[in-house]
């Protein structure tokens, strides 16, 4: 399998108080290949936002190497919230990044509908961002990620604001569009299951600076057969991620 | 039940204050040019309804003029300081300094410099002094309120400076640009009448001759009468920003919170 991007022992340091600087993330290892999705679980400020902004190229390491065969727009990244700009239509926010690419505003607005038609908005192209309801938003959000076809989609805990049924079906629906696409994603989240859900590997990382505490690979089909929720597969993998996933903040709270 | 309160409650205090006002004149027999009656005041804005009318238009016109010099020149310096960091940097103690510095001691080096034969230009410089600020701060704000995670698609995305400017930030800064216009409206309407209190009016007489004339001749109620068109104009324009305002952005700004785009 290719790489589509590897994070190389990167650290990552921020200025502190005063003139000290404190460490957000690493020493990390993190291998991207195409068709895969890897799920980076952990707890709060560990350095998942982090380690996708190093992925995206949006922020340097301060030590380590960052190798992205994804070009800048090869690459698309879906933020917690729909991030969608209010004063532009559903079509025209999936539009948006043809646009910034050059693409004229007809063939843009054209290929926006069919994104938009891919994750089931088709009927909502001319909705303004407020008359869309949170998980309607994220599908428009997920259709601009998508409408650039890019080698590398980057998902910073997308569905944590959504309830449960419908997080459950963006998550399927992510998982189809991302075979079609046969692009690597990272999908960052706090959640458990989710993590083995949508990921062929999941990678548990320490509290701050992140560290893979753990790393496993789920050995069932992507996107996921129906009921896999419920196999002894899926509820083991739970149960022992979520063990290390303990395990990791209590050692770094001993 | 709670609209009504906030319709009926007000009136209801102006009824009393004014029923006050009128038996304490009455009663204290308080001499007309001291103080005149509600009555003698309402009396006074009918029989100069016309001329105080023309005189509110001539300070609108005035202030609004003023208000449109200011915008230009304020939306243009903010958009040249959202390029440049340096540009913003020396330009905003500039821009603070004129706003902190009393209009009403600036004003008369502004009439010489117009020259005695127009003092309406005096007026309208100085009104766009007053309008100034309240923009340029709104903008430079807007210009900088888009959310980071969109300036991080932008970003990604290869944007140049002048997309991200004319794509994200000026867009965004448009609640925040119509919030500074209703604000500086009201300052251009308070700068044209201090503005020709000091430097005089030209063929066109605003309001604020209206309000010397008649103290200049102790008539009382024709100068509260023209206080009252005073406050009527700034009250109305006040309205008229707001209705803009709530009809334009009212909902986008309501909706950011539950879009989380804040």
């Amino acid at each position: 399998m290719a790489a589509v991007a590897a994070l190389n022992a990167v650290e990552v340091d921020y200025p502190g108080p005063k003139s000290g600087r404190w460490r957000a993330l690493g020493p990390f290892d993190l291998v991207l290949n195409a068709g895969e999705t890897v799920s980076l679980v952990g707890p709060s400020g560990c350095g998942k936002s982090t380690a996708l902004r190093l992925l995206a190229g949006l922020e340097a390491p301060t030590r380590g190497e960052v190798v992205r065969a994804a070009g800048r727009g090869e690459t698309a990244l879906v933020f917690q919230s729909p991030t969608l700009a209010p004063w532009l239509d559903a079509a025209a926010n999936v539009a948006l990044p043809l646009e910034l690419a050059g693409v004229g505003k007809a063939a843009a607005r054209r290929r926006a509908i069919e994104a938009l038609a891919r994750v089931g908005l088709a009927e909502a192209a001319s909705s303004a961002p407020r008359a869309l309801s949170g998980g309607m938003a994220m599908r428009v959000s997920l259709a601009r990620a998508l409408v650039t076809e890019p080698r590398l989609l980057l998902l910073d805990e997308p569905f944590a604001a959504l309830d449960e049924t419908v997080r459950r079906r963006l998550a399927d629906d992510m998982l189809a569009l991302v075979a079609e696409l046969g692009c690597a994603a990272c999908f960052v989240t706090h959640n458990v299951e989710e993590a083995v859900y949508v990921g062929s590997r999941v990678v548990v990382m320490t509290p701050s600076p992140g560290r893979t505490a753990y790393e496993t690979a789920v050995t069932a089909p992507l996107p996921r057969p129906a009921g896999f929720r419920a196999t002894p597969l899926f509820r083991d993998t739970a149960e022992t991620v979520s063990a290390r996933l303990a395990q990791a903040m209590e050692g770094a709270s001993a | 039940m709670k609209r009504l309160v906030g319709i009926v409650a007000p009136l209801a205090l102006i009824a009393v204050l004014l029923g006050a006002w009128e038996a304490a004149c009455r009663i204290l027999a308080i001499p007309a040019y001291f103080l005149p009656p509600p009555s003698a005041v309402a009396a006074a804005l009918v029989a100069e309804a016309a001329t105080l009318t023309r005189s509110a238009l001539n300070t609108l016109a005035m202030a609004m003029a003023a208000l449109a010099l200011a915008a230009v020149a304020a939306l243009g310096l903010a958009l040249v300081s959202a390029f440049s960091f340096t540009v913003e940097r020396a330009v905003r103690p500039l821009a603070l300094a004129l706003q902190v510095t009393p209009m009403i001691a600036v004003a008369p080096l502004v009439a010489i410099w117009a020259g005695v034969a127009h003092p309406e230009r005096a007026v309208v410089a100085l009104a766009s002094l007053a309008a100034f600020f309240p923009i340029f701060s709104g903008a430079l704000t807007g210009l900088q309120s888009a959310d980071r995670d969109l300036h991080r698609l932008f970003a990604l995305y290869g944007a140049s400076r002048r997309q991200t400017l004319f794509r994200l930030r000026v867009p965004a800064s448009a609640p925040f640009v119509v919030e500074g216009l209703r604000v500086a409206a009201g300052l251009a309407v308070i700068g044209a009448v201090v503005a020709e209190f000091v430097a005089g009016s030209g063929a066109a007489q605003g309001l604020a001759w209206r309000i010397l004339e008649a103290g200049n001749r102790l008539q009382t109620a024709r100068m509260l009468a023209a206080i009252v068109a005073l406050a009527l104009l700034a009250g109305l324009l006040h309205l008229g920003f707001t209705l803009v305002e709530r009809r334009f952005f009212g909902r986008w700004l309501e909706n950011k919170h539950a879009l989380g785009v804040d």
